[in-house]
């Protein structure tokens, strides 16, 4: 073993500590009189060598997972339509740009076709792309930094600011929460800005019992006893000692998040309650939900767009959940 | 003036049935240099006692003084700085590191927290601590499951001891290992305690251990300590009928039986029996056991006992 030499320098001051790797090493007194005390210890030297990149090592699982994989390309593709879709389709979606019920690949100017009103279902498809990803990761990031804050700090200190924000969580869960989501906007404007405030607003109470509940379990952990031993602050406890161990299920929550954030905006637009000036993959479903037996592709196609973005998503955050997590990663 | 001096502190849960009574009264010293052992059965209360005086659990009564200071009453600020003189070692080398955090950044951030030095100085720091507890030099840049469970005790050792406290709580650190690596781990709290000046109060269930490790030793049972003693006068002639059934409960084949053993369970610390404690298992209770709790009286100088029937031993 080529290693061996090397480690072996720095293995000597080592060893004087009587090293707790072999099961049958001697405690110190007696080791110095162990003939054997000079041999190679075979573990180390190989620890020694290998080099240790832990930046690069999630990444690294992240990227071998298949999977998340498809899921990153795919959602890459989304993201790329909603990027390009201006540059593509400059004109508005909604103008209508040719014969009615054009079906897709009859014409090749709109390889997709067009709809009852003869607007392009193409230029529709990318354009709901971008309102999609609006309103999925705005809403995801809010609900979920605010669900955060709040399961936090009632799983942490417990007590009655627990009880109190328990309550809280209540008050919300006990609402039926597409309701209020339609009663909210109906009494705001529909904008998308609205929709993706709405969303959050039903969503955080999920996040926050999450949260809550993984607090409350790690708090009592003893590595928290000893980060409250050692003096730390209530913020470094939260956010570095028990938030990193809290969060793979928060995770691959966000990614069901976006996913249903999604499918909430689509829903509300295929209800006629979204925002009626940009077009978004719920209100082309809507649109051609009349049409279902003469039309099909009106409905399928914008829905496929919602599936794939959807499964995506829930891959990405399964990928990242097994690639968050040290353990885990190292013993598959 | 001893190091730690605790007065008679109580640290009691309300729970379902009751109030859970962990601690019950007890006082203790541990000295400067020296290593008070703690032994009692699963139960008993010596963890909580233990993170009590970690100020990790909040006393229901009594005073813990450090340097002559009672750190029950201080504000955040200034526990936080009496927390650099006190540490504690974890039984579960498993559950007491942060699996999401490198051995350098678990080393380091005591004394980030702390204000101790700049990068460099605590990068040093950290190097020669890892190096006194015999880890190997990359160690720093991995995460707690890559080591096996006796380096792990050596990270907890090392975290303890980086901020260079005067009292260290033990708090059965060897239970969770094999024997071979418990051997290793003693004779490193023996070198640090050489050569670092600390004292130990040392908790564990494990007679053996503590005969070896102790200058002096409590047993404690039901939340209360029943006797105390120096380790070879405890060894030699202990009193408490509970200290000896303890004794002989550990396996050595060159004595035989003496004392009859114990039977049943500890009762609940929420029920506690009236009188002695021991006496719902004690082969010696009387009706004066069952009646009337014993104090805690001295039968010799350093040697206290909490029995009615202690008789005074002889030198």
């Amino acid at each position: 073993m080529a290693s061996t030499d090397f480690a072996a320098g720095d293995a000597r001051s080592r060893r004087l500590h009587a090293d707790a790797r072999g099961p049958a090493a001697p405690p110190e007194p007696e080791a110095k009189s162990w003939s054997n005390l000079h041999a190679p210890d075979a573990r180390s030297a190989s620890a020694a060598s290998v080099p240790i990149a832990v930046g690069g090592r999630a990444l690294k699982v992240f990227l071998s997972n298949p999977n998340a994989m498809f899921g990153v390309v795919f959602l890459s593709l989304v993201v790329l339509a909603a990027l390009l879709a201006p540059v593509l389709y400059p004109a508005d979606p909604l103008s209508m740009v040719a014969r009615p019920f054009l079906w897709p690949g009859q014409n090749p100017a709109f390889p997709l076709g067009t709809d009852s009103m003869g607007r392009d279902v193409l230029s529709g498809i990318l354009h709901g792309a971008r309102i999609s990803l609006f309103v999925g990761l705005v809403a995801t990031a809010l609900g979920l930094g605010f669900g955060i804050l709040v399961g936090a700090a009632a799983g942490y200190f417990g007590g009655w600011i627990d009880d109190l924000l328990v309550r809280l969580i209540e008050i919300f869960q006990t609402i039926p929460s597409f309701v209020l989501l339609v009663v909210m906007v109906a009494i705001a404007q529909p904008t998308a800005p609205v929709v993706t405030v709405a969303i959050a607003v039903i969503t955080w109470p999920t996040v926050a019992r999450l949260t809550r509940a993984e607090f409350r379990a790690i708090r009592e952990k003893d590595f928290v006893m000893a980060a409250r031993s050692l003096g730390y602050g209530h913020a470094r406890i939260i956010f570095r000692e028990i938030l990193p161990n809290a969060l793979p299920p928060l995770i691959v929550t966000s990614s069901v998040m976006v996913a249903t954030a999604i499918l909430m905006e689509s829903a509300l637009s295929f209800m006629g309650l979204g925002d009626p000036n940009v077009v978004s993959w719920g209100s082309m479903i809507g649109a051609g939900r009349e049409l279902i037996r003469t039309a099909w592709y009106l409905t399928a196609l914008p829905g496929l767009a919602i599936v794939f973005t959807v499964l995506a998503l829930n891959l990405i955050g399964d990928g990242l959940n097994d690639a968050l997590n040290p353990r885990f990663s190292q013993e598959r | 003036m001893a190091l730690l001096s605790v007065s008679d502190l109580s640290t009691h849960f309300h729970a379902q049935g009751g109030t859970l009574r962990a601690v019950d009264g007890v006082s203790l010293e541990v000295g400067r240099g020296e290593t008070v052992g703690l032994v009692g059965e699963s139960g008993c209360g010596k963890s909580t006692l233990g993170k009590t005086i970690m100020r990790l659990v909040d006393p229901t009564s009594g005073r813990i003084e450090f340097n002559g200071t009672d750190i029950t009453v201080l504000d955040a600020r200034r526990l936080k700085a009496a927390r650099r003189n006190i540490q504690m070692i974890f039984q579960d080398p498993f559950a007491s590191l942060n699996p999401r955090h490198m051995i350098g950044d678990i080393l380091t951030a005591p004394l980030k927290v702390h204000g101790i030095g700049n990068k460099a100085e605590r990068r040093k720091i950290v190097e020669d601590i890892v190096q006194r507890v015999g880890l190997p030099g990359d160690a720093l840049g991995r995460y707690p499951h890559e080591f096996s469970g006796g380096q792990r005790q050596r990270i907890g050792i090392a975290r303890a001891l980086i901020l260079n406290p005067e009292l260290v709580v033990c708090d059965e650190p060897v239970s969770a290992l094999d024997l071979s690596i418990q051997a290793q781990i003693l004779n490193l709290l023996v070198d640090m305690k050489r050569q670092l000046g600390l004292s130990y109060l040392f908790i564990s269930h494990d007679l053996s251990v503590v005969r070896y490790f102790a200058d002096r030793v409590l047993v404690m049972y039901l939340g209360r300590i029943v006797e105390s003693a120096d380790n070879a006068t405890l060894w030699t002639s202990p009193q408490h009928p509970y200290t000896r059934a303890l004794m002989d409960a550990v396996p050595d084949p060159a004595r035989r039986r003496q004392a009859a053993p114990i039977y049943g369970d500890l009762p609940s610390p929420q029920n506690i029996p009236n009188g002695c404690r021991f006496h719902t298992r004690c082969p010696l209770a009387t009706d004066l056991c069952r009646s009337q709790e014993p104090a805690f009286r001295a039968i010799s100088p350093g040697h206290h006992v909490a029995c009615h029937y202690a008789e005074p031993t002889l030198n």
